[in-house]
């Protein structure tokens, strides 16, 4: 197997911040791998990297097989990339927008011509080539920037958040043509995300990044069996006692949340669902609600930082505010 | 090449869009002429220089035109910055050096034609001039500012953050520059206090080689003119090139 990316140790810092923590995979070429974290964990940074917008602090990474230090042009000229913030040019027609990127790229006329009709065709944007991006939704601009990325065949494909400020229904829309491509062009994809279900619906392996740090990288299924079963939600006035209570050797794991409520997980939640309820009433602890699932990477998330993505991103909207408030100095 | 070519383009096909800008941008030299021109005209001679006022008055006001809408295409790149499409652009295999070129041209093509506009507005108030090699060394003058102000507008645009201290570059750099430069009184006529001002301003030997070439006298020698206002475009293109690739994508 080759890989499309290796990272060795890969470290950037902003002053203080080390915003991408010594950080070290491989991506297969042909693979949809995912970077989920919470805002703020890194994963624009490591991207930027990656597309040697942005130098290292320490380590190195090569796409492709070429170093991102040391051969920029040529890792440039091998990956598309769909910033997470919009990258179009308002102002030009859907064509226009395509046929630039055809020429910075040095595309030869006709050669852009054809896949500019092809890959604005698999994108459903071919009837709008002529209109102005202005008068484009959200959704259709995130489809023409993923045309755009690959109008120079990119061996590998970097998308920021593709699916960010999207309804539902766009939302899986995007999934369906992301799946499509790596499917039929046999292209590597490698996407951020800070949705759980995007990246367990769309990625064959995902790294689950928090503060910099890969803190786990697996397939979708084995992060989520690594939880130890389903998992069951318990909210109780006194969940110290509930936690002492279930200490049995039929559930693989229990622990009190930040936010006071129990997580336990076990196989066969179903079964065991009304021992849980007993064993807790004969002890006279309270139960204010119960709540069974199976697991997803939330909970996987959750298993490994003791908070949910949201509350990770309540935090980390706070450091963003200070980092705006430190930058306006 | 090419790759300036692309930028160019894109230059183009959004300014033949920007209808309103297009209009916005003349309007302000079109009012002063038809108002300082015929209002002045008749109490204001221009002392050795023959013509009437409005007729020196044209050139100062094609050269207000072109710095203008240069000074204004390169600070653009701020939006092209905060609309996000200047990654697009950064992330691309090619130099900064090519796409800051391209930006340059883009910009200077586009104050040209604006100068052109104001310049074919003044024949019909009476500029009166047939001199084919007249026209051809204002030509010159006009490309020559609109190079320098748009590298120079695009150093500034290197260095700013967002939009914010746009009026104030305009207010205490752009506009000064220009009230500065006899577009608007002949060197001669200034208090001597002024005078080596006015010389220090690059715009004044864009003023004077356009008012040479369209209306067949300066005060200040046309060579002079070219050497000094080429020597500040190739200035300016360096430091714009210098500062355009410390840009943070
Ligand atoms: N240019 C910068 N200067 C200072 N801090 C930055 C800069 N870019 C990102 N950061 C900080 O680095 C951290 C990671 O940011 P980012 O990679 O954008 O996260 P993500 O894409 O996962 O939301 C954040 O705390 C962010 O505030
Ligand atoms: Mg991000």
């Amino acid at each position: 197997m080759t890989f499309a990316i290796q990272i060795n140790h890969l470290t950037r810092k902003f002053n203080d911040l080390v915003a991408v923590n010594d950080i070290s995979f491989e991506i297969n070429e042909g693979e949809i791998f995912g970077l989920l974290g919470p805002n703020g964990a890194g994963k624009t940074t490591t991207l930027a990297m990656l597309s040697t917008m942005l130098k290292p602090t320490s380590g190195s990474a090569t796409v492709n097989g070429m170093d991102i230090k040391n051969n920029e042009d040529g890792v440039r000229k091998s990956i598309g990339i769909v910033f997470q913030d919009q990258s179009l040019d308002e102002e030009l027609t859907a064509w226009e927008n395509m046929d630039f990127h055809g020429r910075l790229y040095r595309l030869q006329s006709d050669v852009r011509r054809q896949r500019i009709e092809e890959l604005l065709e698999l994108v459903e944007l071919k009837d709008r080539k002529d209109d102005i991006v202005k008068t484009f939704s959200g959704g259709m601009r995130r489809r023409l920037e993923i045309a755009r990325g690959l109008l120079h065949h990119p061996a590998v494909l970097f998308l920021d958040e593709p699916t960010l400020g999207l309804d539902p229904q766009t939302r899986n829309h995007l999934w369906q043509y992301i799946a499509k491509l790596s499917k039929e062009h046999g292209i590597t994809i490698i996407l951020t995300t800070h949705y759980m279900e995007e990246a367990d619906r769309l990625c064959n392996r995902v790294a689950i990044i928090d503060h910099g740090k890969i803190i786990a990288l697996d397939t979708p299924a084995n992060l989520k069996d690594g939880i130890g079963g389903d998992v069951v939600n318990i909210r109780s006035p006194d969940p110290s006692a509930v936690v002492s209570v279930l200490e049995v050797p039929w559930i693989s794991r229990i622990e009190k949340q930040y936010d006071g409520q129990v997580t336990i997980s076990l196989q066969n939640a179903e079964q065991h669902v009304s021992t849980i309820v007993m064993l807790l009433n004969s002890n006279q602890i309270a139960i204010e609600s119960i709540s069974i699932h199976k697991p997803t990477l939330e909970d996987v998330f959750l298993s490994f930082t003791g908070k949910t993505i949201r509350e990770e991103e309540a935090d980390g909207k706070a450091n963003m505010r200070m980092y705006q408030k430190m930058m306006r100095r | 090449m090419d790759i300036i070519y692309t930028i160019w383009l894109r230059s183009m096909k959004r300014y033949i869009r920007s209808k309103s800008r297009i209009i916005g941008s003349i309007s302000m030299p079109l009012f002063f002429l038809l108002f300082l021109g015929f209002g002045l005209n008749s109490v204001v001679q221009i002392p050795g220089m023959g013509g009437d006022y409005i007729t020196f008055l044209i050139p100062g006001m094609v050269a207000m035109s072109v710095l203008f809408t240069s000074v204004f295409s390169g600070i653009q790149i701020i939006w092209d910055k905060q609309f996000g499409f200047l990654k697009e652009t950064l992330v691309a295999p090619v130099s900064r050096l090519e796409i800051m070129l391209g930006q340059t041209v883009g910009g200077a093509t586009t104050a040209f034609i604006q100068g052109m506009i104001i310049l074919i507005l003044s024949i019909f108030l009476g500029l009166k001039s047939g001199n084919v090699l007249g026209f051809l060394i204002a030509f010159g003058f006009m490309a020559l500012i609109g190079l320098a102000f748009t590298a120079f507008g695009i150093a500034i645009a290197s260095k700013m953050e967002d939009m914010t201290g746009f009026q104030l570059i305009m207010n205490f750099v752009v506009f000064p520059i220009f009230g500065l430069s006899g577009a608007l009184f002949p060197i001669s006529s200034l208090p001597p206090f002024i005078v080596p001002i006015t010389l220090l301003d690059p715009l004044t030997y864009g003023v004077e080689g356009i008012r040479y070439g369209l209306t067949g006298v300066s005060q200040i020698n046309p060579l002079i003119c070219l050497v000094v206002l080429g020597g500040f475009t190739v200035a300016t293109t360096f430091i714009g090139a210098y500062l355009f690739r410390t840009i943070k994508s």
